[in-house]
């Protein structure tokens, strides 16, 4: 088990190094979605199985289909850089720093770790008598922490209108209400 | 020719043939994720960003007008926020039924356990429908400027 996370890892490194080395941006998207589901796939190795399911939709799913319709947008190859040290060594201390923080973080599994206090007893002990639910993740996000969940919601809600308001400025409201049913808002500009 | 398709796969035979029989069972899925979430892994957020891959897919390969004339941009927006207002709203039922806001136990008057399982369903159905029209929004409007 532990040589197949191993393996999960080196992938894991070799599809980044790819990503950062490769010029041809369409492949980079797709290597992202690999990226992502290799994540996806050491989570439920880590028995996360909400958080691979998340991982695998948003990182290897939705998110490659957005980067393929920015690449619509631009160019398909990236432009030749000439190499620069101070992003280099800001990635790499950043990274070296990660690294360290890594040394004080509690043993996989450790039972006296600080996320296995009490609190995360009584999601597990009570979430089958006092929600009556199979799956403690759906219930801690649904029902022990609604309002976290409430919150997230809105935050997702604001982005859609933020990247309304950014990219659909141009619309006016009356053509939108009046065209949707039959042709829909942006027909004129499609016959141009 | 493809001035409306955004990324230009409109023309692959392959493409169009293996997505039409893909697309369905992506919200078929979808539909699971979202009503099974309490027994299985996944729920609304999950079930949501499928819903809009399916969309999106049937977007990238169809064209955008094909998809906007199943679900209208004014859909997508209203939906946004008709997910927050459910969830919400669920959390407001409870304050007038004399709970706590989103506390789903006074939602049944017999049994606190059934008044969590209705509250656990609403809340997902906003997240799902929240994060589905955020998605499919966010797809519609980058490719509407590729025009």
């Amino acid at each position: 088990m532990v040589s197949f996370e191993l393996l999960l890892f080196l992938l894991l490194v070799a599809t980044a190094v790819a990503i950062v080395r490769m010029r041809d941006l369409f492949a980079a998207a797709m290597l992202t979605g690999i990226f992502s589901l290799v994540s996806a796939g050491l989570f439920t190795l880590m028995d996360a199985v909400d958080v691979a399911f998340t991982e695998a939709s948003v990182g290897a799913g939705i998110s490659t289909i957005l980067f393929l319709g920015t690449l619509a947008l631009t160019d398909r190859r990236e432009n030749q850089q000439p190499w620069r040290v101070m992003p280099f060594l800001v990635v790499g201390l950043t990274g070296a720093a990660l690294l360290y923080g890594t040394a004080d973080m509690p043993a996989y599994g450790d039972p006296n770790a600080p996320v296995n206090n009490d609190i995360t007893k009584e999601y597990i002990e009570g979430t089958e008598h006092k929600v009556g639910i199979p799956n403690v993740v759906t219930a801690v996000l649904a029902s022990y922490r609604g309002y976290d969940t409430f919150g997230e919601t809105t935050v997702i809600f604001t982005a859609a209108i933020g990247v309304m308001l950014l990219l659909g400025g141009r619309r006016s409201r009356e053509e939108d209400d009046e065209d949707d049913a039959s042709t829909g808002p942006r027909s004129e500009e499609g016959e141009e | 020719m493809s001035h409306d398709n955004p990324m230009r796969m409109r023309e692959n035979a392959i493409l169009r043939v293996t997505s039409k029989g893909l697309i369905p069972y992506i919200l078929l899925f979808a539909l699971y994720v979202q009503f099974h979430g309490d027994f299985g892994p996944g729920g609304g957020f999950q079930a949501g960003v499928i819903f809009a891959a399916g969309f999106v897919l049937y977007g990238i390969i169809f064209g955008l007008d094909a998809i906007q004339r199943l679900i209208p941009p004014i859909m997508v927006e209203r939906g946004a926020a008709l997910g927050v207002v459910i969830y919400g709203g669920v959390g407001v039922v409870c304050l007038l039924l004399g709970g706590n806001f989103l506390d789903y136990n006074v939602l049944s008057a017999h049994e606190p356990m059934h008044g969590q399982h209705l509250g656990i369903l609403l809340v997902e159905l906003g997240v799902g429908l929240t994060v589905a029209s955020a998605m499919t929004a966010a797809f519609y409007y980058f490719s509407a400027r590729a025009r």
